[in-house]
């Protein structure tokens, strides 16, 4: 018999809200534990973000954060990728754990969430293109994942890799991007609890665009290092390849901080549009995150290392 | 034969129907229809309009030395100058919405960035042609120094088809093919100058 995994049966959304409900055990409405179409239920409550959104900041909305994406696996027309994903089977998902740790295995992702915590973590996300968002994002952080992965003390950066399924992604029946996408970080970025993989944001699992199931969030870094619709998760001993340095090493590096004072020739770095907004902001070194990452990068030169 | 008077009397609604995208496009961004990010769409639609239009220009010369078509040459001058008004438009977005008159900000934008700077050339170089436009102009100039100053032309587009090149910024398949037919109306004229003035010599 096939085996059903609880993950086809119960949503996300059900999952976090039974957690919540389990933690708070106070009165958290019965109606939102039950599973809604999608379009009722992230709408409503965003008071539980408030809280950790920065003065300044504001709430992009579900809308926007849905339908403005980068995703090149399907098209790269910023409205392709909610357009065209609509036939992306992400149920059942397997992680493959490979290279230097002490057992690689496949793992279903049921079972990697069954040892993790779902947070809240509302994040700005900076494109390389100049414009950001702020998005509630859920998810845990990469550390759990590393440490139930046991890497060996080698390992001292990561390579994720997105799935390729050009039947279902149609932007990889074109040799746009080199496929599979590929994206790296050093172990201590990895490590570091800004760091997560997200399963959903306002409260709704990831829809196909965002890169369901599973994508990384890095909040200090480019939008394009956040990888998504993660399958394989890699540890070695040096700097891997990631996708755009390899398509133009001048434009895009390996550590894509946000960083105002490095150059690129397409866009200014040095102011982004909030989307929803008519004047640019200046954009912050490290998107803001300076005070809790700017220690990963003690002693280097970001104009070389950009 | 298209007839002069045909081409001649449809200017009006030629000239209706292609200013209407940009009324339509303008009236999207005020009432907030244009997308979640209004201000880059409403750029990037005048500026490919403009780049179209260009091209179309090269196109009507190139087929206005066919008899059939000859008459299309009253609305070379016509199209041109739609263009520059997109192109116009496109530089006022960039301006005001897309930097909001910050214009030490624009100015070492227009420096830093080979796209820009590209682009910014492209348009300054279309001046010329516009300020020569007129029927008194062409009169004046003599039409032999007139012909000289809108072979600028060439330039122009060859910018504006290199300013879109560059600022894509992956799938550049559109500025491939507008730039591979602009080397096909080249050709066609560098095959008119050099083979046909042979015949016409021997």
């Amino acid at each position: 018999m096939k085996k059903i995994l609880s993950s086809e049966i119960t949503s996300h959304l059900t999952y976090l809200n039974r957690r919540k409900f389990i933690k708070n055990s106070s009165a958290i409405s019965i109606a939102s534990s039950l599973s809604f179409p999608s379009q009722a239920i992230h709408s409503e409550d965003t008071s539980q973000y408030q809280q950790q959104l920065d003065d300044g900041d504001e709430l992009n909305t579900f809308d926007e954060i849905t339908t403005y994406n980068n995703f090149y696996e399907f098209g790269v027309g910023k409205s392709d990728p909610s357009n065209y994903s609509k036939s992306f089977n992400t149920k059942p998902w397997s992680i493959k754990i490979e290279g230097l740790v002490k057992k690689p295995i496949t793992i279903d992702l049921e079972d990697i969430l069954k040892n993790v915590t779902i947070e809240d973590r509302v994040y700005r996300l900076r494109c390389v293109e100049a414009w950001s968002m702020v998005i509630p994002w859920q998810g845990f952080p990469l550390s759990k994942l590393i440490n139930l992965a046991q890497p060996l003390d080698s390992a001292k950066f990561i390579q994720f890799v997105t799935v390729f399924r050009p039947d279902e992604m149609p932007g990889q029946n074109r040799r746009i991007l080199s496929w599979p996408y590929i994206e790296g970080l050093r172990m201590d970025e990895a490590m570091h609890p800004l760091t997560i993989l997200s399963t959903g944001l306002y409260g709704h699992d990831l829809l196909n665009q965002n890169g369901a199931p599973l994508r990384l969030v890095v909040p200090w870094k480019y939008g394009f290092k956040s990888i998504k619709s993660i399958v394989a998760v890699r540890f070695v001993d040096r700097q891997p390849d990631a996708t755009w340095p390899m398509m133009a090493p001048s434009e895009y590096g390996f550590y894509s901080n946000v960083n105002n004072t490095v150059h690129h020739p397409r866009w200014t770095q040095g102011t982004e549009r909030r989307i929803g907004e008519f004047l640019r902001r200046p954009t912050l070194m490290f998107n803001g995150y300076e005070e809790e990452v700017s220690d990963l990068y003690k002693g280097m030169d970001l104009n070389k290392y950009y | 034969m298209l007839s002069s008077q045909l081409v001649k009397k449809n200017k009006l609604t030629i000239l209706m129907i292609l200013l209407l995208p940009s009324f339509i496009w303008v009236g999207m961004f005020i009432n907030g229809s244009l997308g979640i990010n209004p201000i880059d769409i409403l750029m990037d639609k005048l500026g490919e309009m403009s780049l179209r239009l260009l091209i179309l220009v090269l196109i009507i010369s190139s087929l206005s030395e066919f008899v059939f078509f000859r008459s299309l040459i009253n609305l070379r001058r016509l199209i041109g100058l739609i263009a520059f008004y997109y192109l116009f438009l496109h530089l006022i977005c960039y301006i005001f919405l897309d930097h909001f008159f910050n214009l030490s900000f624009i100015l070492k934008d227009i420096i830093k960035r080979p796209f820009i700077t590209f682009g910014f050339l492209g348009f300054v170089l279309l001046f010329p042609l516009v300020f020569t436009s007129t029927n008194n102009m062409i009169k004046k100039l003599t039409f032999r120094i007139w012909k000289k100053i809108h072979y600028l032309i060439y330039v122009v587009i060859l910018l504006g088809v290199l300013h879109f090149y560059l600022l894509t910024k992956a799938d550049k398949t559109e500025p491939l093919i507008y730039f591979g037919i602009v080397l096909i109306l080249f050709a066609l004229r560098i095959y008119k100058i050099f083979f046909i003035r042979q015949v016409v010599q021997r």
